[in-house]
């Protein structure tokens, strides 16, 4: 697919940015972002706290809106939608902190985001019942959490919450998905086997995604792409071997992650 | 509308925001520290006005002279915020502090069915009046219209001083900037030493003392009857939420609006003089949903 | 929350529907009671009667605490209702009581929506004093426009045709009992099944998580208002019921004190449970009526006492406890799609 569009096709890139403005008080989160996200590949943001990269994922949703600059979904201006659009073109996220319905079940937080993408309206038919339980089953297989499905959200742990962040974000079946830090708060000896589940899944349901990440060992073995973020801009981007062996990158990123 | 009807319009409407803005400034006081909608404080309103209208009566019989009236205001503004006002924040809202929004919402929602019911048992369902300090300051005339000193004069007054009195206390008093440090950052002004619950407790009473003030000062201009807390914690509402919760400048501001649009009505359109606060509070609120001087917070994600 | 045990497999019940629980058969059990009421206790038919209206007006405010959310001026549906009744009844004489029940239920659907587009722009305390501030605004203009409301005495409503046929008394107040024990059945099975449906269920998450909401691609806003229009339509059927039982509406119903009521008597039952709005409803009218007698002063004043107990000692009410006896102890959650059969 990619090769089309470097053959120089009109298709244009599923997620693309021009030149992003936005500053919190005297703090420029993101300074001139002009970004491309080509379909089908995994792509990593790195960089140090407060460089901008939730903040991206945050206007590349409809959350905050610029202050200039504009975003496109293959081609269409998003920048004015409010999220609940931009989820409904296919771009569904997960969150650094997990946004789940805490009283809901493991289970039903799927059900929910299925019955919200398929438009259930029926007042008299059990949440339960629907046509795609066992799809949801399969998703929460998928993000090893079966054992859990009949518990309440309050009750797993941070990791098992971040996994169901993400399943609810791919029950919408999204074309894009954004995730913030997605192995953060899983256990570090499980992360890579997490995902290893995370990129197959992905892979299987030919889901583009973007996630911000810490560890350098993740990013070095799940990510397609790399794009190094610093001082509310793009700073590098390139394959995880080219940017991780990069001067700049272990001088600004990677010694930093070590202190 | 001639002159005369535009400037007696005119006085109505500052008279009446006067008196607003003392209830809305204790309300959207309590509101901004402590987060907390005391929808009791139009009881403690009423019951101010009651206290007031007793104890007027009790030493004017005595033979004391009608100036007497106005210290006795004061007092029964003081009895209502200590008497009441402390042991609600004390023995109830304390428990609540960290339950969510709409339980404290109840709370205090409780606390006012209490009290709408303990005026009626200790004062009846009469109306009551004592105007006796409105007639001790005389009238005064304005282009022609003749207004009482007291409502012209002595409330614009009061609720200016309240306004300026309480920002200096805020920003330039010790206690004050305790409030505001607590305000900010509970959790953290409690790590540096701020006693958080008498901060609150404090805030609280002042709070209620300024309820009870606007009842006191109100007790010579109207009836004292049955109801008149209930219609008084909706209207100070509408002035607090028209402004934004929390925003003591604009509460006067905006009671200033909705008193003169109140007034103006009484004379153009009568029928509706009543609903001119919410349609104001709703035609703000449609365009600006976080009021007039409020900001919108997005939330964290 | 630390009582929330691990999950019961109810759903088994959903699904197979075989043997009733003790639930279903306890709830049985109470409406055939309700129904034998006139020929058992024939001098608690009216009492129970308006309890009845009453309980389906809250279930309406029941259905808003599920989101979380609080109104105190749901008096404001139950009297638009009982208005537009008397309303068609004064401009139509002799029309029928499905008449008089649609009409009001269209009114309080009516300005459910125009209400309700302000209103969910707001959560917590200015959904709650929104609320109160629209009862408040149609109460003044129900007392000033005397002209057309009769003001503060209000106006009548005849007795309605019931299928065409005129009916004396008694009749009419058997048809109006049973219609009620009907519409608390049919609207409390409704609502029931709604709470559990995908559209009850992401319409209860509103008290959870509104940014997911958001992130599933819905607004938070037009899932409020569903709700929130469902709460109106009770709150009309209740005012409509009210109106045609006593024959005749004052401003009264939309006082503020009769929107408290319908919060204590949701907060009574159980915050949340349909069963538990009835039940309150029939609990608060019997005693209001034999301690009215005894405590008519300060009756508002053991209403905020009780209220206060309840929240700050048995926030789940009666349901509550009840289940509490029932489960033995075992503690259920309160909004899955298994609590709400």
């Amino acid at each position: 697919m990619t090769a089309t569009n470097k053959a120089g096709t009109a298709k244009p890139p599923l997620l693309e940015t021009r030149e992003l403005m936005i500053k919190f008080g005297g703090v420029t989160a993101a300074n001139n972002v002009s970004m491309q996200i080509e379909a089908g590949r995994n792509l990593a943001i790195i960089g140090p706290n407060g460089a901008g990269k939730t903040t991206f994922l945050n206007i590349c949703t409809g959350w905050i809106k610029p202050r200039s600059g504009k975003v496109f979904l293959e081609g269409e201006d998003i920048t004015p939608l409010p999220p609940r659009k931009i989820v409904r073109r296919g771009v569904a996220r997960a969150f650094q902190i997990p946004q789940l319905f805490t009283e809901h079940t493991a289970l039903e937080n799927l059900l929910i985001s299925a019955a919200a993408r398929e438009g259930l309206r029926n007042p008299l038919q059990n949440l339960h019942n629907i046509r795609q339980r066992d799809e949801m089953m399969h998703l929460l297989d998928l993000v090893h959490c079966t054992d859990v499905a009949d518990r309440v959200v309050v009750e797993l742990s941070e990791g098992q919450r971040k996994l169901i962040d993400i399943a609810v974000a791919l029950a919408l079946k999204p074309r894009l998905l954004l995730m913030d830090e997605p192995t953060s708060g899983v256990a570090s000896s499980q992360k890579h086997e997490v995902m290893e589940i995370l990129v197959g899944a992905l892979a299987e349901a030919g889901v583009t995604s973007v996630f911000v990440e810490h560890d350098m060992g993740i990013v070095a073995r799940h990510a397609d792409e790399v794009a190094v973020w610093n001082a509310g801009n793009v700073q590098l981007r390139g394959t995880p071997q080219e940017i991780l062996e990069h001067p700049d990158v272990i001088r600004d990123v990677i010694g930093e992650e070590v202190a | 509308m001639n002159l005369t009807i535009f400037l007696l319009a005119l006085f109505d409407g500052i008279s009446y925001a006067a008196l607003v803005f003392i209830v809305a400034l204790g309300l959207t006081l309590i509101f901004g520290v402590m987060r907390i909608l005391n929808v009791a404080h139009g009881s403690l309103y009423a019951i101010g006005a009651y206290a007031t209208v007793s104890l007027t009566g009790f030493f004017l019989a005595l033979g004391f002279a009608p100036v007497f009236a106005f210290p006795l205001m004061l007092v029964s503004a003081v009895l209502v915020g200590v008497l009441l006002g402390g042991p609600i924040e004390w023995l109830l809202l304390r428990r609540i502090y960290d339950k969510p929004e709409v339980l404290q919402l109840l709370v205090t929602f409780a606390v006012f069915m209490i009290l709408e019911d303990v005026q009626r048992l200790l004062w009846g369902t009469q109306p009551y009046f004592q105007a006796s300090a409105l007639q001790a300051l005389g009238n005064v005339t304005v282009f022609g219209v003749t207004y009482t000193v007291y409502q012209l004069i002595l409330l614009p007054l009061v609720a200016i001083c309240l306004l300026f009195g309480l920002r200096f206390f805020l920003r330039h008093t010790v206690i004050g900037k305790l409030i505001l440090a607590t305000t900010e950052d509970r959790e953290a002004a409690q790590s540096i030493g701020i006693d958080a619950d008498r901060v609150f407790l404090f805030t609280f009473v002042v709070g209620a003392v300024l309820a009870g003030l606007g009842g006191a000062l109100a007790s010579p201009t109207t009836s004292i009857l049955p109801g008149m807390g209930a219609d008084m914690i909706v209207l100070s509402f509408a002035v607090v939420a028209t402004a934004g919760l929390g925003q003591i400048e604009g509460a006067a501001v905006t009671a200033l609006m909705i008193g003169l649009g109140r007034s103006f009505a009484v004379y153009v359109w009568p029928e509706v003089a009543v609903l001119v606060p919410y349609l104001i509070m709703v035609l703000v609120l449609l365009v600006r949903p976080e009021g007039l001087f409020g900001s919108p917070v997005a939330r964290k994600i | 929350m630390s009582d929330i045990s691990r999950h019961t497999t109810a759903r088994g019940d959903v699904k197979s529907g075989g043997m009733p629980s003790l639930r279903a058969l306890l709830t049985l059990l109470a409406v055939l009671l309700l129904a034998a009421v006139p020929f058992i206790a024939p001098s608690m038919q009216l009492l129970i009667n308006l309890a009845l209206a009453k309980g389906i007006a809250v279930l309406g405010v029941t259905v808003l605490l599920r989101a979380g959310q609080v109104s105190f001026g749901h008096a404001l549906f139950f009297g638009i209702s009982a208005y537009a009744g008397a309303f068609l009844m004064a401009s139509l004489p002799g029309a029928d009581l499905i008449l008089v029940l649609i009409a009001g239920v269209l009114g309080a659907a009516l300005s459910g929506l125009l209400v309700g587009l302000f209103v969910v722009r707001y959560r917590g305390i200015f959904f709650g004093m929104l609320n109160l501030a629209f009862s408040m605004i149609f109460w003044s203009i129900l007392e000033k426009f005397y002209h057309v409301t009769g003001g503060a005495d209000g106006i009548r409503l005849p007795r309605p045709t019931v299928l065409g046929m005129a009916l004396e008394r008694s009749g009419f107040e058997a048809v109006i009992f049973y219609l009620s024990i009907a519409l608390m059945v049919g609207l409390g099975w409704f609502t029931l099944r709604w709470f559990a449906s995908p559209v009850g269920q992401i319409f209860q998450t509103i008290k959870t998580n509104e940014t997911r909401l958001e992130y599933l691609g819905l607004s938070p806003k037009r899932v409020l208002l569903s709700g929130y229009l469902l709460s109106a339509i009770l709150c009309g059927v209740g005012g409509s019921l009210m109106a045609m039982t006593q024959g005749v509406v004052t401003p009264e119903y939309v006082w503020w004190v009769r929107s408290a009521e319908m919060v204590f008597i949701a907060v009574l039952g159980g915050a949340g449970s349909v069963r538990g709005a009835f039940i309150g409803a029939l609990i608060y009218e019997i005693v209001r009526v034999y301690a009215s007698a005894y405590a008519g002063d300060i009756w508002q004043m053991l209403l905020g006492a009780f209220l206060l107990v309840i929240i700050l000692f048995a926030p789940k009410g009666i349901m509550g406890i009840a289940d509490g006896l029932i489960h033995r102890g075992g503690k259920r959650r309160a909004t899955t799609a298994e609590e709400a059969r």
